[in-house]
């Protein structure tokens, strides 16, 4: 119902701001027929004008409205449900009113509902009828307003060219202004709820404590243990499957990007290179999946034969496939920095009389060494951000322990188990989560801007 | 006087010289070698993967289903209302009908496991479809359930002694009259793409899901696609350089390398919590996954702004257009097949994504596809992670199966992407 009046919505004010094209561009050729070149802009800028203004301004409004008509209707019911009810209650008790007026107002109705909750989801129909009618009037009075005052600012001499190319200014820095909001966004949501989580949790308790136990209970009836946040292991197993990854991959990279470089003639390029970047576009569920399906089970055949016992969620599993997942950024990464290495160098490698080998272990891989550390580490914060596969082939308990037969779980995984199902924002079990989250996101960040600073640096030493 | 001994020539064919050589030619064949291994390793592993997901996929597409005579008795099925029949009933009748030489309850209920737990259902939606067939008898495909279906692809070794099998001797027995009656047949999966998720894997498939990547694509490209374009001509066309356009640039390519997971965290907190939209719509995951297609979009499309030649805009400033009828009309439409590949490989990779829509919440238990962006959905790869986490035997074909589903729309995009290049790709 609220889709459909919403989509209609929509349709209106394209149409109205179609309306507002025809209606700017044939006055702007009368302007043209009665006064000849006298006029500023050509007609089809004055359309434009009005449309842009007539249809930007109603589509904003809409926007804002649906983002925050639910969240205001959502404190107005509570608001007014009856003090002995909200009195004392906790956010998770709240959400949950919340969410049975929700069910008893769209008719699912499960057990008997309360009086009160009977008469909240009346008032909450009714507001969401009222809500959404006001913002059909509120956005298509806009419109109507807007076609009005461009109509009436138009004249032969109005300025309509520079007045689209001014809004296709804004338009277009607020678009640019948007992905720094995403950072912010990403910033302050994190930090802020991480703050949360260190009012309850001590941050020296989180970074330094042994003991990771979060399953705690939310709720009264659930049997789960009493919490500890020391995040170290869950660090260490981070540390140790990325490890693995790498222990992995470079190599193979590596050697793959100095053959491919340095031995491979076009045609092997051609083919190999395309296969290789196959491997960076297949899904991470899908490496998971192989883990799990393949990967894990072989490894632990391979131990049964060698009379070790392996775990089926071992970290060797887990970080052996997520090297898999990023030989292609080594081998690429490298292939660039090698191929940036001047053709001189070789020329003079090889006028000394040194051999291919020679050439690229003496000459080569030194001066391309910043670029492949570069590579290296964007491959690390691959490998510590990458979540997939380890949720689905890593364990999901924190030990401390540095052997790769043993399960380990890793920052994402707990991220991912802590906030499936039970997401209210008021316990340390939710709130950790998101400061496992504000380390990520540091932690790569810092990876990130480290391996690009190497890499365009080193870049401009050649250029 | 100096004298001068000029240096005993180096003798290079002395044994010491060539053995020297010959170690120095070792080590360029080993280093190459090593190249070789790395890359055929690579390429093997990518070949282990495809042949395991084929192995294991292949037999989900097709499914086994048994043709069964059922009878909608008035008793049963009453005339005037058939919907409401008691098709329990129907179904067990009609496996009575089957195996009639059986009288014993016991028997007769694990004769009834052959028929998916879905035939009630089938057998209801036809009747309601066919109301005319009240009374009367007539034969439908039904799917077997998952150990019969097992079975009869060779998942599920016949030879095998019957305590390491799941079905027992008895089972097969009754599934082997079956297929000596002719009954059996294995025709192409299409509840695969039809059905949607459900509890029992003969009947699970992908629609919902596929409906629900489709509205997250859409959201995504909706909101990625304008905005992106919008932000790379600003800044690769209208910026001034300063240090603020020099912060955006750094933001944008490290908002690149963000891991995914933290954007499912921004959705979560700022989406879901703080605008109060539903958890598990395709608009929230489209939100996020738009969040993390930008930098891509922004990326190539200032790549394909910058490799218009100046002659272009020259010429059209030549003759008095104004710097934004340069770009709208000459530069941007001459960047667009460029940005097009760009935008459908970033689109690509926001199929796959999976890590922020768990966070989300798409990856609910739901058995019927979304109806629109606010409905609560699944997408391909949370599908994919949902049965891939199923007890069930059967889910790990179908999980394969879901992911050659996957696989191959990536393959389709990344074509379509190729091939826009190679048709449209101009050389200055």
């Amino acid at each position: 119902m609220q889709a459909a009046v919403t989509g209609y919505l929509f349709l209106a004010i394209l149409a109205l701001s179609f309306i507002a094209f025809y209606v700017g561009r044939t006055t702007a050729n009368r302007f043209v027929a009665e006064q000849g070149a006298d006029v500023h802009s050509r007609p089809i800028y004055h359309g434009a004008f009005a449309a842009v203004w007539v249809g930007l301004p109603a589509l904003v409004l809409v926007l804002l409205w649906l983002l925050f008509q639910g969240s205001i209707i959502d404190r107005l019911l509570l608001a007014s449900l009856p003090a002995s009810l909200t009195e004392g209650a906790s956010a998770s008790r709240l959400s949950l009113y919340l969410s049975e007026i929700k069910n008893v107002a769209s008719g699912r109705v499960f057990s008997e509902p309360s009086p009160e909750v009977i008469a909240a989801a009346e008032r909450y129909q009714s507001w969401q009828m009222i809500a959404q009618w006001a913002m059909v009037v509120v956005a298509l009075a806009v419109a109507a307003l807007a076609l009005y005052i461009t109509r009436a600012r138009m004249a032969p001499r109005f300025r309509a060219r520079q007045s689209f190319e001014r809004t296709l200014d804004i338009v277009m820095i607020l678009s640019a202004v948007a992905a720094i909001l995403v950072t912010i966004g990403i910033i302050v949501s994190l930090t802020y709820e991480a703050i949360q989580f260190f009012r309850l949790v001590p941050p020296q308790e989180f970074f330094f404590g042994l003991n990771w136990e979060p399953q705690i209970a939310i709720r009264e009836d659930q049997v789960a243990g009493t919490g500890a946040f020391g995040a170290v292991p869950v660090f260490t197993g981070t540390l140790l499957i990325a490890t693995i990854a790498l222990v992995v991959a470079v190599p193979i990279g590596l050697f793959s990007a100095v053959y491919l470089v340095e031995f491979a003639d076009d045609r092997i390029r051609g083919i190999v290179k395309p296969i290789l970047e196959i491997l960076a576009g297949v899904p991470t569920v899908v490496y998971g999946f192989f883990a799990v399906l393949t990967v894990a089970p072989a490894i632990r055949q391979a131990g049964g034969l060698m009379g070790i016992g392996i775990s089926p969620n071992s970290a060797l599993a887990a970080g052996a496939v997520m090297g898999i997942m990023i030989i292609p950024f080594i081998s690429s990464l490298s292939d660039d920095a090698l191929r940036a290495v001047p053709q001189s160098m070789r020329d003079g490698s090889f006028a000394m009389g040194a051999t291919r080998a020679e050439t690229i272990t003496r000459v080569l891989l030194p001066a391309a060494l910043p670029g492949i550390v570069g590579g290296v580490l964007l491959a690390a914060s691959r490998a510590i951000g990458e979540t997939m596969i380890v949720v689905m082939a890593a364990g999901l308990t924190a030990t401390l322990t540095a052997n790769p037969l043993n399960g380990v779980t890793t920052v994402t995984v707990q991220i991912v188990t802590l906030l499936i199902g039970d997401t209210a924002f008021d316990n340390p079990k939710t709130l950790s989560a998101f400061a496992l989250g504000l380390v990520l996101f540091v932690v790569t960040l810092c990876l990130n801007v480290l391996a690009l600073r190497i890499v365009r640096r080193y870049r401009e030493r050649y250029e | 006087m100096s004298e001068t001994t000029a240096p005993k020539p180096f003798d290079w064919s002395s044994p010491e010289a060539t053995a020297i050589r010959k170690r120095r030619y070792a080590a360029d064949r080993r280093l190459r070698l090593y190249g070789l291994i790395s890359i055929l390793t690579a390429i093997g592993l990518l070949g282990v993967l495809i042949a395991s997901l084929i192995v294991t996929g292949h037999t989900a597409f097709v499914q086994t289903e048994i043709a069964v005579e059922f009878t909608a008795d008035p008793e049963n099925v009453p005339a005037d209302d058939p919907a409401s029949g008691n098709f329990r009933a129907v179904v067990s009748n009609a496996v009575q009908q089957l195996f009639p030489e059986i009288d014993d309850p016991r028997e007769l209920r694990t004769a009834s496991g052959i028929l998916s737990d879905g035939a009630v259902n089938i057998v209801r939606n036809y009747v309601t479809a066919h109301p005319e067939v009240a009374g009367q008898s007539f034969t439908l495909e039904v799917p077997a359930s998952d150990p019969y279906d097992q079975l009869n692809k060779g998942v599920i070794n016949r030879d095998l002694p019957e305590e390491r099998r799941r079905v027992s001797n008895e089972q097969i027995a009754l599934f082997e009259t079956l297929e000596e009656r002719g009954l059996v047949s294995t025709p192409f999966n299409w509840g695969l793409f039809v059905n949607s998720d459900s509890r029992f894997p003969e009947l699970a498939g992908l629609a919902g899901a596929i409906a629900g990547s489709f509205y997250a694509l859409l959201v995504c490209f909706l909101i990625s696609f304008p905005v992106g374009i919008a932000a790379a001509i600003y800044l690769e066309e209208f910026a001034p350089k300063n240090r603020w356009t020099d912060l955006v640039e750094v933001n944008i390519n490290n908002l690149a390398a963000v891991p995914s997971i933290v954007f499912g965290l921004l959705g979560l907190a700022v989406f879901i919590q703080v605008f109060g939209l539903p958890r598990s719509a395709p608009l929230v995951g489209g939100l996020v996954l738009s969040l993390m297609t930008l930098p891509t979009i922004i990326i190539v499309t200032r790549v394909a702004l910058k490799s218009i030649p100046p002659s272009i805009r020259e010429a059209a400033l030549g003759i008095g257009a104004s710097k934004h009828e340069v770009i709208l009309h000459h530069v941007l439409p001459l960047a667009i097949p460029g940005i097009l590949t760009g935008t459908i490989i970033g689109l690509a990779q926001a199929l796959g994504e999976t890590a922020p829509l768990l966070l989300i919440g798409m990856n609910a238990f739901l058995t019927s596809p979304p109806g629109g962006i606010m409905d609560p959905a699944t997408a391909l790869p949370t599908q994919i992670f949902i049965w891939a986490d199923s007890p069930e035997r059967g889910f790990v074909s179908r999980t394969s199966a879901a992911i050659l589903v996957l696989l191959g729309f990536l393959i389709f995009m990344n074509a379509l992407a190729i091939y826009l290049r190679q048709r449209f790709e101009r050389r200055w």
